[in-house]
């Protein structure tokens, strides 16, 4: 690694390029069904105004809802070379080209350095628009660096996470990034700085069995699919239906495996006042 | 030899004749003449089956990974290790079958043993579960490996196992938090680890004691990221492409040595380690004792630094960088 930094220009959200919500003035909320208008909707970090339901955010919007302002980017550059020369129905190839067209950028997550509540903090955002927000090895490759870089800084670590699991059309590698980035995590550990995992909607497979499960702070959106096997899997396996909620945020936590669940709105002052009393700050003064 | 039963794979049709022939000899009076016959034939098995072992697709190759007489982690435990003593539970829950743990003497070494066991018969396999491990084996097998760290004793692992259990109980016990951290402590664990893939290496539920200083698969063995089957029916939306996505997945052991996923490759008896238990445990002892030596060899931050960058660089041969950091102007040029 190079003695000094990459830096770019820092990214305010952009408007709502890759997000599920559909462009136009109006949204209709899967939930409860209200029509929002997008303006509210964004303005209120894709939460609904009326049940509260949690619409999917991409990684932009994520780093600018968890910094103060300004973030450098990291890591930027790296791209998958299809080690695998992968073709399934397409290639692989391919898919990649068309992910990176959609979304802006070149895999599944965006790596940054920033102030959050002016403790300075790395975080790692997936992007599910990438192929399902899935795990290769330019994931790996960007979540490594990320927590070496913030050993080095002795900063806290962040991830965020969306994910579909590893990444197939990498096939043994992907699999193996889980390793290397628990390996890092061990590391990070052993330094005696924190680590945040944030569990959205969904973070299934291979990311849930490694770095969103190892969390000091395993902190979930309400309602995230989290799970290690699919539903559809597990289906299969005991042949029976799944109860209502299976898998979700709520059952996790009632089941042990997160700390918490958090609204979005809250996430950021959360985060903050965790990691307050994790790096012994003094807390914010009173407003 | 003659009562060696003919069981043959469907691309070893070559060698079923022959043993078909054999056998039918072998019922006759025994001459001089025909003893000498069922020999030479004896030798051109072998031979014919070495030839066509070389070439197998790696499709072929699952068949032999998945094969009912393939040796079982326990079949490696009787022949590699003496003093052998189970050790039972994660002391949180239960008792996994899927993973079996415990300690005895390699060559004269204490070592502690950890891996999974799929079972031969009916029985065993509903009782082993098919070596598919629940949460309480991950946790088991991590309680073992500090054991082992407190007395400094290198841990052997076995890696056999289609996947984690995809159950809603492995749910409901956090089977994802028990992988992960499985892999993050195996990263850090201070005593020698040597993984070996023996068949079937499947995705987290391998990966969770795959964690070593070294990691060797045998040569039939396949490590993936999902089984072929699993793959197919997602990405070619059909199950039945199971031999294209075999050959896509790149699961076997030449394709991950090239890739620098493991570190070597462990040679199996002429037809694979089904064949001869007694001497595919022999070529693995070898392997696995000159690591251990070489290990143990080693002082410990030695050991865990390249632990750590064996794992490190995993990736790095399907990544390039478009914007590397040399080709930047460095802030003082701007
Ligand atoms: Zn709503």
């Amino acid at each position: 690694m190079a003695w000094f930094k990459r830096t770019r220009r820092p990214i305010t959200a952009p408007a709502d390029k890759a997000s599920r919500v559909p462009e136009g003035l109006w949204v209709k909320c899967p939930s409860c069904g209200q029509i929002l208008y997008n303006k509210d909707l964004v303005a209120n970090l894709q939460v609904c105004t009326k049940c509260a339901h949690h619409f999917r955010m991409n990684a932009a919007e994520r780093l600018s809802v968890l910094f103060d302002g300004e973030y450098q980017i990291h890591d930027a550059g790296l791209r998958s070379n299809d080690p695998l020369s992968f073709t399934d129905t397409k290639p692989y190839r391919k898919r990649l080209d068309a992910s990176i067209k959609a979304t802006g950028l070149n895999d599944a997550v965006i790596s940054a350095t920033g102030h959050l509540d002016g403790i300075p903090t790395t975080i790692a955002a997936m992007e599910y628009a990438f192929i399902g927000g899935s795990m290769g090895v330019v994931v790996g490759e960007s979540i490594t660096r990320a927590i070496e870089r913030a050993i080095g800084a002795r900063q806290p670590v962040i991830i965020v996470c969306c994910s579909g699991g590893a990444r197939m059309m990498e096939g043994t590698l992907s699999l193996m990034q889980m390793a290397k980035i628990s390996a890092a995590l061990g590391r990070l550990d052993r330094a005696g700085l924190p680590y945040i995992s944030v569990l959205t909607d969904p973070t299934t497979g291979g990311v849930t069995a490694s770095y969103a499960m190892l969390g000091d702070l395993n902190i979930a959106e309400p309602k995230a699919l989290i799970g290690f096997a699919g539903p559809r899997v597990i289906e299969q396996t005991i042949r029976q239906k799944l109860p209502e909620g299976f898998q979700r945020s709520e059952f996790l936590l009632n089941k042990g495996m997160i700390d918490v669940v958090v609204d979005r709105r809250e996430m950021k002052g959360t985060i903050a006042r965790a990691l307050r009393v994790m790096l012994g700050l003094p807390t914010a003064a009173p407003a | 030899m003659a009562t060696k039963k003919i069981d043959t794979l469907e691309f070893e049709e070559p060698v079923a004749v022959l043993l078909k022939e054999i056998e039918a000899m072998a019922l006759m009076p025994q001459t001089p003449e025909r003893i000498a016959s069922i020999a030479q034939l004896e030798s051109r098995v072998t031979e014919l089956r070495g030839e066509i072992f070389k070439t197998l697709t790696p499709w072929q190759r699952v068949m032999v990974t998945r094969h009912p007489d393939r040796p079982c982690m326990l079949d490696y435990v009787q022949h590699l290790f003496t003093d052998f003593i189970e050790l039972h539970g994660d002391r949180r829950f239960g008792d996994d079958h899927a993973i079996v743990t415990g300690m005895g003497q390699f060559r004269g070494q204490p070592v502690f043993i950890i891996g999974h066991q799929k079972g031969r018969d009916t029985q065993q396999k509903i009782y082993r579960n098919f070596g598919y491990a629940r949460p309480e084996g991950y946790r088991k097998a991590l309680r073992v490996m500090k054991m082992a760290e407190k007395f400094k004793r290198p841990v052997i692992v076995f890696v056999d196992t289609p996947a984690a259990y995809p159950g809603a109980e492995s749910e409901e016990r956090g089977v994802a938090e028990a992988i992960a951290l499985n892999l993050r402590e195996m990263a850090l664990l201070d005593t020698p680890i040597v993984v070996t893939v023996t068949g079937e290496g499947g995705s987290g539920g391998a990966l969770g004691i795959a964690i070593g200083d070294r990691v060797m698969m045998l040569e039939f063995s396949m490590y993936s990221v999902i089984p072929p089957e699993g793959c197919a029916s997602i990405l070619w939306r059909d199950a039945k492409k199971k031999v294209e996505a075999t050959e896509a997945l790149k699961i076997t052991a030449p394709d991950l040595l090239a890739m620098h996923v493991i570190d070597e490759i462990v040679k199996e008896p002429v037809g694979g380690a089904h064949q001869d238990h007694v001497e595919a445990s022999a070529l693995l002892a070898e392997a696995i004792g000159r690591h251990l030596d070489e290990l143990l060899a080693m002082d410990s931050s030695t050991r865990l630094d390249e632990r750590y960058r064996k794992f490190r660089q995993m990736g790095d041969v399907g990544i390039v960088d478009l914007n590397p950091p040399a080709s930047e102007p460095t802030p003082a040029s701007v």
